[in-house]
């Protein structure tokens, strides 16, 4: 049956059984946005900037462990998307963005709302396409979806000219992506996870870190189980929170600059590092020279390129976390007798490990002021846990990541890689999409907050209960801690003016309510959990408070500042 | 370390600056790339020297590796390999310097493809270190003109670059 190229793209979303996309029109979007009237299978979410419709989808991609799907105008919507772009290719998020294009015939000539969105996004997608024939418009979303979604994911760009969308052609969508460079590895080489295996077998002082990569192969279970049968100490990167329940007795916390203690030490001191989704990101390693400088290294990873990148591995194992892992329980268990012992040869090493959590625990220091820490300690226990919670970037995101413990694998929704101000709210509401029911909450500072706070339109468009908690120090407060500690306190450019939060929420039809000391917190956040509507916090914390633990820029792990 | 890098890549509209990219992203020089259609008119061999840190190269070839549109990268530094180049130079030709010019082009089994009443255009194959040779012999006589295609490169022997062989490349390579 003959299609336009706009009724293909619907028909071709449809079969690949996508129930939501965040857009925003303009001139080149027409024949799309025109075919998608009364589609109502495909839940159609409209920002109110271009960026906030990546971070959406990425939100609800982290979320939900499905593709995410943004579509955007030519130009300067396309040119708007790359932010998001760049925070999902960092973090490994499987992302479909569609761009449409200019007329085919008007490509390059700086035509009215023509960018190059391609040649822009090059370095910060997975893979892109130019459409340029309507005849392959299916068998390119096909291809689009499945190497998005497949091997290291991550995300894909697909722009559509506008005469491409109003071209007739035949419509079939295949059944499967067949791209014959690209197959990613999923199963790990046997001969080097029994390799690996028996280092551990003879490790003293084994460490499990792990990244992203276990949260996006939903490896998290196989993870809590390889780690409790053999009593392994488990840390995690920022990506990889959530990986194993933060209140696990083998979890040491976060490693690197925000680090805890015990985390740091122990891979300090370890003698076998598994590596596991991680990339041995500076901010995570410290000085790499220094890094785990008694430890043999296995790193598993389904990227050949993150391995060796940073830090030379002993045993690499290219393949699936989740089938290595699954692999790796399989040899623990034909194999009980031997391994049942094990933790007892490494008991030495797991009660000096609690010590360190007992002597350094996470802290701060109480006094009359509100503290940030404590506010997130609070939704913690308040929630149980049970909140997909986003974070913006700075103080609030590490507060966040210290202090919440993730109990679950894709409720800590944060740009990792690239840092994102202004990549939390939008998130936030990706993810309450996905989830309509879940208790979502977006942990924010008061400089992050306005880089998006434009979505607070769509939150109440769409009447998405999102919870934003800004931690309002007056300052762009990671900024002014590195000015505090290394630049002796000259605080310029991070002061910070910013409009009443409260009256700005309730100017766009959502709840505003404020905190300013301790003894409202409960009270005030409790009625913002229920309330059911979106709703902004505004919460005066002490403004010069600073994140610590602190490995200092270029430190080796072990060099901790403490509270 | 200087590098010889071939690949067999999808014969489509840009792939080729998908690979610079990664070349230029590190800043690193890419000192010759030849590409051209393959004996499968949708593959398109190409040949890349470089030379650079070898940690980097490394990297780089990872990431070839990686894009989407490569079928098969090979480094020629531990595979024998044979590799030519072909120049093509208009060099001043005056009655006297006339037999001369002859003479090299033979000894050199080159070809005068192109005469002219004041020059001649010749055209010579080899390796590199040939070429280097009798450019720097024609020189003194005057270079007008010089163009090198760069080095295409092949393995010796039963070796050859074969498309089923890449998925064994890319994924399994670091599993040791
Ligand atoms: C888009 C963007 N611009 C700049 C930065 C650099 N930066 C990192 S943290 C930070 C301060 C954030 O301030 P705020 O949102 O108030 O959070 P706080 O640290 O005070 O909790 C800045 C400016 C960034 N990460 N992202
Ligand atoms: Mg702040």
């Amino acid at each position: 049956m003959k299609r336009t190229g706009a009724q293909i793209f619907v028909e071709s979303l449809k079969a690949e059984g996508i129930d939501t996309i965040f857009c925003y029109p303009g001139g080149a979007t027409l024949n799309i946005t025109d075919a998608l009237t009364d589609i109502s299978q495909i839940n159609q979410v409209v920002v109110r900037h271009e960026q906030a419709a990546v971070h959406a989808a990425d939100g609800y991609a982290r979320a939900s462990g499905r593709v995410g799907v943004a579509l955007v105008t030519s130009g300067p919507g396309a040119t708007n998307t790359v932010t998001g772009i760049a925070t999902a290719y960092m973090d490994s998020i499987p992302l479909v963005v569609f761009s449409c294009q200019v007329n085919t015939m008007l490509i390059g000539n700086d035509a009215f709302q023509e960018a190059d969105i391609v040649g822009i996004t090059r370095p910060c997608t997975k893979h892109s396409y130019l459409v340029r024939d309507v005849k392959d418009l299916a068998r390119i979303i096909k291809e689009a979806f499945h190497i998005a979604a497949s091997g290291r994911p991550g995300p894909v760009l697909v722009d559509i000219p506008k005469d491409v969308s109003s071209a007739v052609g035949d419509f079939k969508y295949p059944e499967k992506a067949v791209i014959r460079s690209y197959q990613p590895t999923y199963v790990g080489h046997t001969g080097q996870i029994k390799k690996a295996m028996r280092l551990i077998m003879h490790s003293k002082r084994p460490v499990l870190y792990t990244g992203g990569g276990v949260i996006l192969s939903n490896a998290s279970q196989e993870l809590t189980r390889f780690a409790e049968a053999l009593s392994i100490p488990v840390t995690n990167t920022l990506m990889g929170l959530g990986g194993i329940p933060g209140n696990h007795p083998l979890f040491l916390g976060m490693l690197g600059m925000h680090g805890t203690y015990a985390a740091n030490m122990a891979i300090t001191e370890s003698d076998l590092i598994i590596a596991m989704g991680a990339r041995f990101d500076d901010r995570a390693t410290g000085k790499t020279d220094e890094f785990a400088p008694h430890a043999r290294i296995i790193h598993i990873d389904i990227d050949p390129t993150s391995i060796s990148k940073n830090i030379k591995v002993d045993i690499p194992i290219v393949g699936d976390t989740r089938n290595v892992l699954t692999q790796m329980l399989k040899i623990v268990e034909e194999e009980k007798e031997v391994y049942r012992q094990y933790h007892r040869s490494i008991a030495d090493w797991t009660d000096k490990i609690g010590k360190w959590k007992k002597d350094y625990p996470l802290t701060y220091q109480r006094n009359d002021t509100l503290k940030p820490q404590h506010v997130i300690e609070r939704v913690f226990e308040l929630t149980k846990g049970k909140a997909i919670i986003t974070t913006e970037v700075g103080q609030n995101q590490m507060w966040a990541a210290q202090f919440f413990k993730f109990l679950k694998p894709r409720t800590c929704l944060t740009s990792g890689g690239l840092g994102t101000m202004g990549y939390g709210f939008p998130a936030a509401i990706g993810a309450q999409v996905a989830f309509p029911k879940s208790l979502v909450v977006d942990i924010a500072g008061d400089g992050s907050i306005q880089m998006n706070i434009q979505e607070l339109a769509t939150a109440v468009q769409y009447n998405l209960p999102v919870k934003v908690i800004i931690l309002n120090n007056g300052f762009l407060g990671m900024v002014r801690q590195w000015q505090e500690l290394f630049y002796e306190k000259r605080y310029t450019w991070t002061r910070l003016h910013s409009p009443d939060f409260v009256k700005v929420a309730e100017a766009y039809g959502a709840v505003g309510l404020r905190i300013e000391k301790e003894a409202d917190v409960d009270r005030v956040l409790k009625q913002a959990f229920k309330n059911g509507r979106p709703t902004f916090i505004d919460v005066h914390v002490s403004p010069e408070e600073c994140v610590y633990p602190m490995v200092p820029a270029g430190a080796s792990l072990k060099e901790m500042l403490l509270v | 370390m200087r590098h010889t890098i071939s690949l067999l890549v999808e014969n489509e509209f840009g792939v080729l600056s998908r690979i610079a990219g990664l070349f230029s992203g590190r800043g690193f020089n890419i000192e010759s790339l030849c590409v051209a259609e393959s004996l499968d008119p949708t593959v398109s061999t190409m040949t890349i020297v470089t030379t650079g840190n070898d940690a980097i190269l490394e990297q780089i070839l990872k990431q070839l590796n990686k894009l989407i549109n490569v079928i098969k990268v090979v480094d020629f530094k531990e595979i024998d390999y044979v590799s030519r180049e072909m120049v093509l130079v208009k060099v001043n030709a005056e009655e006297k310097t006339r037999p001369e010019i002859l003479r090299m082009v033979e000894i050199f089994r080159g070809k005068i493809i192109d005469v002219s009443s004041r020059s001649y255009t010749i055209m010579i194959t080899g390796d590199e270190d040939k070429l280097k040779a009798f450019i720097s012999l024609i020189k003194p006589l005057g270079i007008k003109e010089l163009v090198r295609t760069g080095p295409i490169a092949m393995a010796r022997g039963e070796r050859m670059m074969k498309i089923k062989e890449k998925t064994e490349t890319k994924g399994g390579e670091s599993n040791g």
